[in-house]
């Protein structure tokens, strides 16, 4: 066997590895449940509840992320400024600190003895125990994956042509919608899939803020720890099922959207 | 009339300082000057795509300096053409009439008519990325020139076109410009795009103006050294001037006439230095001998290089001369030059 040959095997063997340390434990925990148990489960309202839950939250965290991580990723881009790195640092703050820290830091300024958590608490607004703080928590740790995918985005449509728009006639929000978003657009949508996701599986953070209304990783939690692994998995299966199914659909769209140019 | 005054462009990476420079109404001017001069900067400083920090644009008398790139009225057409990729050949070219008001005949018209003119239409409905490098820059004309611009700014659009191509779209752009009556201003660093297409042109460097005139003029007549460099007057010397002669480290050239100063500069072009294997029998007053100390293929002609004394002189010659005088490393030869190709400054 020659060095290349070697190398190819190595490089094979660790491919393989990886492959086994991912798929083994997804295929077992797909196959494990029995179609009766996943039928009941199924049907169960609170299962339901809780998938139903999971889906629409870690929706609006991609959507809120969309809306207002849209403009600042756009501005770090297009802009260079002093103290840039640190914003972009900040952006960054979500991925690197553990999650149940997160949950802490998000009750500590809307709780009542933080001056924010005085004004939501006047406008009615709750964090605690309600779908708005899992919202909150989501977006706040979704928020760094869709800013820094939709930043490569805007960051790979060249200046110039920019520029042409604006000297063609354009102002520069014409420019923005009709040239820079539409050429940026699969990265925006690939940052609001990774936004998406990384909501989706959220746990640490979301049980220290809102333990109910029960998102389905809380309840997965939850059925482990009264009824043990059996339980658990039924509904596990069905979150990776949404999940996948969820997320084939958004990959063929940017498949799509790539192939019309 | 285009004009600006006393421009300063100050960017991170590149200052443009105190530009001022006057272009007539529908007249094809060119910019010049080596990669990094600020051709680029300049064009976009007068698109508005770049802050100025001093000065005045003027266009048709009206200060256009800190109007927005869409209220100028100024095209711009880059290198690479900056076409939209995600849009059709027939989007682009209408894109720019979505922020004008055009009635819908004279749309029409001006599409046909710049569609004729460019003959674009067979690829109307194809994408950017499926076209050749002449197919994108009519593509790109015709997008710029759809609005009518009062200018229309070039950044080197023949630059990425194979050499065949280029002087067919040389006299694409002429007959445009002259017919669409829009000043064109076009950065090129290739001297035969500046001949064959401009009257006018100027020499940047380093973010300043060199030079302004008539591009025979600067050809011919340089004002500095820098300039003399940039159009390839490659004999170009630092002399004393003594009655009418100029004199480099002990040799004497006729000029033929008195200069104003003690010293200053010479440049004669390498094509107007004639290589000989005797004295030639000529008009010409400047006539020195020399060793060859080197000989370079050029391509069409040979470069031979002259030492005289300490003095290198440039000469230029074709293959057959190369042959017939047998010139190679250290033979002795003559040259000659006249003394009215003595460009002084």
């Amino acid at each position: 066997m020659n060095t290349r040959e070697l190398f190819f095997w190595v490089m094979l063997a660790s491919a393989a590895v990886i492959m086994a340390f991912i798929l083994l434990p997804m295929i077992q925990l797909l196959t494990a449940p029995s179609l009766p148990m996943l039928q009941k489960t199924i049907r169960d309202p609170d299962v339901l509840r809780s998938l139903w839950l999971s889906i629409y939250t870690s929706g609006c965290a991609a959507l809120i992320s969309f809306t207002l991580g849209t403009p600042l990723a756009y501005l770090l881009a297009r802009t260079r400024f002093r103290g840039k790195g640190l914003i972009e640092s900040v952006i960054d703050l979500p991925i690197v600190i553990p999650h149940p820290v997160v949950g802490i830091a998000i009750l500590s300024v809307a709780g009542r003895n933080h001056w924010i958590g005085q004004i939501l608490s006047a406008l009615g607004i709750r964090i605690m125990g309600s779908v708005t703080g899992i919202v909150t928590v989501l977006t706040f740790v979704g928020l760094p994956f869709y800013i820094n995918a939709a930043k490569e985005g805007f960051e790979s449509v060249p200046v110039r042509l920019e520029k042409v728009s604006r000297s063609l006639g354009a102002s520069m929000l014409s420019t923005f919608f009709r040239i820079t978003f539409p050429l940026a657009g699969r990265s925006v949508l690939v940052g609001a899939i990774m936004c998406l996701a990384r909501a989706v599986s959220e746990f640490g953070a979301v049980v220290i803020v809102a333990y109910h209304p029960m998102i389905a990783p809380v309840m997965i939690y939850e059925r482990f720890e009264a009824f043990g692994l059996k339980y658990s998995q039924p509904v596990a299966f069905w979150l990776v099922f949404l999940c996948l199914v969820l997320f084939f659909v958004l990959r063929m769209l940017t498949l799509y959207r790539k192939k019309g140019g | 009339m285009i004009q600006l005054e006393h421009l300063s462009v100050d960017l991170d990476e590149f200052h443009l300082r105190d530009v001022s420079l006057s272009v007539s109404e529908n007249e094809f001017f060119v910019l010049m000057g080596p990669t990094g001069a600020g051709k680029t900067v300049l064009l976009e400083a007068v698109a508005g795509l770049v802050p100025v920090q001093d000065g005045r644009i003027l266009i048709g008398g009206r200060d256009v300096t800190h109007l927005p790139p869409e209220k100028r009225g100024i095209s711009i057409m880059y290198q690479d053409y900056a076409l939209f990729p995600h849009f059709t050949v027939l989007d682009n070219i209408m894109y720019g009439l979505h922020f004008h008001r055009v009635d819908k005949d004279q749309r029409q018209e001006r599409k046909k008519q710049l569609i004729e003119q460019l003959n674009l239409g067979h690829l109307l409905h194809r994408y950017p990325a499926t076209l050749s490098g002449g197919e994108l820059q009519r593509v790109a004309l015709a997008r710029a020139l759809i609005v009518r611009p009062t200018v229309l700014l070039l950044d080197e659009p023949l630059s990425a076109l194979d050499p065949a191509f280029r002087e067919e779209i040389r006299d694409a752009l002429v007959t445009l410009q002259e017919r669409s009556g829009v000043t064109f201003i076009m950065v090129t660093h290739d001297f035969s795009d500046a001949l064959s297409l401009a009257q006018r042109a100027c020499v940047i460097n380093n973010g300043s103006i060199e030079q302004t005139g008539d591009i025979a003029d600067i050809f011919q007549r340089p004002t500095s050294r820098f300039v003399a460099d940039f159009v390839g007057m490659k004999n170009c010397y630092q002399v004393n001037f003594r009655d009418t002669k100029a004199v480099i480290d002990g040799i004497e050239i006729e000029t033929g006439r008195t200069w104003w100063r003690a010293y200053g500069y010479i440049a004669i072009r390498p094509e107007d230095v004639v290589i000989s294997k005797k004295p030639l029998d000529s008009s010409m007053r400047n006539v020195f001998e020399g060793r060859i100390r080197s000989v370079r293929d050029k391509g069409f002609f040979y470069e031979a290089e002259v030492l005289v004394w300490n003095t290198v002189f440039v000469s230029l010659i074709t293959k057959s001369a190369l042959f017939d005088l047998d010139i190679r490393e250290g033979v002795r030869v003559w040259i000659a030059f006249k003394a009215t190709s003595i460009h002084l400054f």
